[in-house]
């Protein structure tokens, strides 16, 4: 009985050395999000569009698409949507940026998206955030990367930068081609 | 003279004091030479000298803007106000992890000043068990942590502290709620040393209880200082997020709890001595754990510290010495302890073993909480998170029974109660929670709230009642009652106030379930309802600061058209560190808070408007309030001399110094 103690200790211990392992060598990562939808084709929806930018998307059209987009959720609200846009701007012209501004007045996102140039290919607004449920998302912004057929490869919980684009995109890209 | 080279120098001079105290005093032990034995309390005292004097010159450095030190470069800055450049050395990892080590340090310190009347050889054993820790963790600020390291060529400036970190509630929460972790380090100490002599009895039980206890109260003081500081600076109107960090704290607190109170029956009856020591032992590794690993970042919490894997491996390592050395000698001693007296299951024994029971039980649950995510990520591959709705769900189901059983635990005699006697006691606290049940199903909604704010309720009644009935209020003449009181050890007070606490806190946390906010969009000059309160938003002004831009609200809170108060929150830019934070107004009367947040401004002209949190806080205060009764009542019991072997000739001493 008293040496249950120490073999429980013992126990956790070993966890928490393999979990330092995992972190070290990038197997393991504490931060990881839940991402049920990862590697699923993606979700049913139908979205308008914001004022002046077009009619929005719905999920067929984005199953639809014959080369891989990024789909970014956004708000007007959110300061790391307003840090991430030019980095945004950048990776458009690499690959096209879809965005769903989520939980936003339609007229407040337009302003947000037009005001330096919008990196977005085309856009559409998640007023009620119903949408974004189905997706997965638990904050803005969030980026997930779609493959042709609708297939849901990456999911990246913070803003999108340079670094994220070459290190955990670019490689999933060049292992499709 | 106080340079970071004098301060690098007296950490490396104090490591080896440590590993020195750690050894010699365990040999002389052993060897039952007294003159090695009498080494360990000067050893503890040098060791502490040289700590101090390290600490200093960090303190120095930091003050005297040497931007050579690499952590006053990335921590501090030249126009940072004084009071934030000293307590700023322990805002970050290195600084925290040496006040770790000073702190540790007096503890030892303490011992060897206070501990004169142990017997020699467990004195010298606890300073030796301490030594060993320390030399551990200096070794580990040394090797992985160092705060005097240089960087070359020297900054002109400094990076400046998280703008978060500049509040005075946030500069004395770590000093004291590490205090309270470390504080454990002697009843451990006492433990192992207790393991090794193989030997546990009432005398240990007596001196070992007050180092709890102080601990405790500072763990106490701590823990509701973290929480006030939360509600306040964050601004999110949250008192408690069960954060992996909040709940590293709130383990061993409760552990810690259990163990002061299973330490009196030790002392008192010679019980539950294995128990005591394994909660000795428990209580200092949780301690140690939860340092670990919020540092390692194995947990996923709000409080980030810079992660580094070399450092998770280093204090890994530290811990398998640290707690696998005394469990798996806990393994094989505690076999050896004799079992002490037999008891009833009504009996003051009986209820602190259900106290232990159900403490111990909220602490698994939490343990449990805390560690699925991780090992469900480790063992399984799937990413969860476990929050409020777990925890609330099994915490409160427990905490009632001990509600419950906290009120008649001081009533019962020793060895065997009688119920009927107990009931006749109990009958006025019984009155007033019936009187709460009523007010409560009028005044809360939810099943739960309602059954806490009783529990609470019955509480204090009943801790209240046993006090006047053991001054005789109701029988006696006053002044026999004063007298009474005077001769009744402050221990009781000190307990029934502590449960007392207890009960306000509760109090508080169901008044808070009752919690009203709105989060609005709002024009200059419009007006809300919140709570049967009219909140305007009178005006909106840009203000400058020493190193930051302020935009500040005025709201105006009417009820039925009288205004209450104007609330000024206000939010803070910090250009320089990219970072914005918000200053929470809060008007309270201590029945309730109400706390106002600025958020963003959206469009602009006549279109402008504001974000606007507004909360309405019932009995918010009585949390924070509960917990500084507690610790007082903490240290009430702690200051009852007449507990202690040897305290006889102290009191004697005080007591001449206040006639004469």
């Amino acid at each position: 009985m008293t040496a249950l103690p120490v073999a429980t200790a013992g126990a956790l211990g070993l966890g928490f050395w393999r979990m330092l392992g995992g972190m070290s060598s990038g197997g393991f990562d504490p931060h990881a999000v839940n991402a049920p939808i990862l590697d699923r084709s993606l979700p049913d929806f139908t979205l308008p569009g914001l004022p002046g930018q077009g009619d929005g998307f719905d999920s067929a059209t984005l199953r639809a698409q014959k080369e891989p987009v990024l789909l970014n959720f956004f708000a007007s609200w959110c300061i790391p949507c307003v840090a991430e846009m030019p980095a945004l701007r950048d990776i458009g012209r690499k690959l096209p940026i879809w965005g769903i501004a989520y939980k936003d007045k339609p007229e407040d996102a337009a302003r947000f998206t037009a005001r330096d140039g919008s990196p977005f290919a085309r856009v559409a607004a998640d007023r009620s955030g119903m949408a974004a449920i189905d997706w997965g998302v638990t904050g803005v912004p969030e980026t997930f990367l779609i493959l042709p057929g609708g297939r849901i490869a990456w999911h990246g919980t913070a803003e999108l930068t340079d670094d994220t684009f070459r290190h955990e995109i670019q490689p999933r890209l060049q292992a499709l081609r | 003279m106080f340079g970071p080279e004098q301060g690098h120098f007296a950490l490396a001079l104090a490591c080896i004091l440590a590993l020195t105290q750690f050894i010699l005093p365990l040999w002389g032990a052993a060897r039952q030479d007294r003159r090695m034995l009498a080494l360990a309390p000067l050893l503890a005292v040098s060791q502490l000298i040289a700590l101090a004097l390290s600490f200093f010159c960090l303190v120095w450095s930091a003050t005297h803007d040497d931007f050579s030190v690499q952590n006053v470069a990335a921590n501090s800055a030249i126009a940072k106000p004084l009071l934030y450049k000293i307590t700023g050395t322990w805002g970050n990892h290195e600084g925290s992890i040496l006040l770790w080590a000073l702190i540790l340090g007096v503890c030892g310190a303490a011992v060897a000043a206070f501990g004169r009347n142990l017997p020699a050889i467990l004195r010298a054993r606890v300073l030796a068990i301490l030594g060993g820790v320390s030399a551990g963790f200096q070794a580990f600020c040394l090797l992985t942590s160092d705060p005097f390291a240089r960087v070359w060529p020297a900054p002109p400036d400094g990076q400046g502290m998280n703008p978060l970190l500049q509040d005075p509630g946030l500069a004395f929460h770590p000093p004291i709620l590490y205090t309270g972790y470390v504080g454990f380090a002697v009843p451990f100490a006492f433990a192992v040393a207790a393991l090794i002599e193989g030997r546990v009895d009432a005398a240990w039980g007596r001196w070992v209880r007050p180092w709890a206890v102080a601990a405790w109260c500072f763990l106490t003081c701590g823990i509701a200082l973290g929480s006030w500081w939360s509600y306040y600076v964050l601004g999110w109107g949250g008192y408690w997020f069960w954060d992996p960090v909040e709940n590293a704290s709130l383990i061993p607190w409760l552990t810690g709890t259990a163990l002061v109170h299973s330490a009196i029956v030790v002392e008192k009856r010679e019980a539950l001595k294995i128990w005591t020591v394994l909660l000795a032992i428990a209580t200092f590794s949780f301690s140690l754990s939860g340092t670990f690993l919020v540092r390692s970042g194995i947990l996923n919490s709000v409080h980030a510290f810079a992660n580094d894997p070399a450092r998770g491996i280093f204090i890994l390592g530290l811990l398998a010495v640290v707690i696998g050395g005394s469990l798996l000698l806990f393994a094989w001693r505690a076999p050896s302890l004799v079992a002490g007296g037999m008891f009833a299951p009504l009996s003051r024994e009986g209820s602190l073993v259900l106290n232990n029971i159900l403490l111990c039980s909220i602490c698994a649950v939490v343990v449990t909480g805390t560690m699925y995510p991780p090992f469900a990520q480790l063992l399984f591959g799937r990413t969860i998170s476990v929050g409020k709705p777990f925890f609330d769900a099994t915490t409160i189901p427990l905490t009632l029974p001990l509600l419950g059983a906290m009120a008649f635990g001081t009533m019962l005699p020793w060895k065997r109660a009688q119920m009927s006697p107990l009931l006749h006691r109990l009958r006025i606290a019984g009155l007033l929670a019936v009187v709460a049940l009523g007010v409560a199903c009028w005044t809360l909604s939810g099943p739960l709230p309602i059954l806490c704010a009783v529990g609470a309720v019955w509480v204090i009644g009943a801790s209240v009642t046993d006090l006047t009935g053991r001054l005789g209020v109701s029988r006696l003449s006053l002044a026999h009652s004063w007298a009474r009181a005077r001769s009744l050890p402050r221990s009781a007070f000190g307990a029934a106030l502590a449960h007392i606490g207890a009960g306000v806190t509760v109090l508080g946390l169901c008044g808070m379930s009752q919690a009203q906010h709105a989060i609005v969009d709002v024009k200059v000059g419009q007006t809300e309802t919140l709570a049967g309160y009219e909140w305007t938003l009178l005006d909106v002004r840009d203000a400058q600061g020493p190193n930051y831009r302020a935009m500040i609200a005025d709201i105006a809170i009417r009820r039925h058209g009288h205004l209450v108060t104007v609330l000024h929150p206000s939010k803070r830019d910090f250009s320089s560190q990219h970072q914005t934070t918000t200053e929470v107004a809060i008007r309270t009367n201590l029945l309730a808070d109400l706390y106002g947040v600025i958020g963003d401004r959206h469009g602009t002209g006549a279109d402008t408007t504001y974000v606007l949190r507004l909360h309405y806080n019932p009995l918010a205060p009585w949390m924070w309030l509960g917990g500084l009764i507690m610790a007082i009542g903490g240290g009430l019991s702690l200051s009852d001399r007449r507990l202690r072997v040897g305290a006889p000739k102290k009191a004697a001493s005080i007591r001449a110094e206040a006639t004469s």
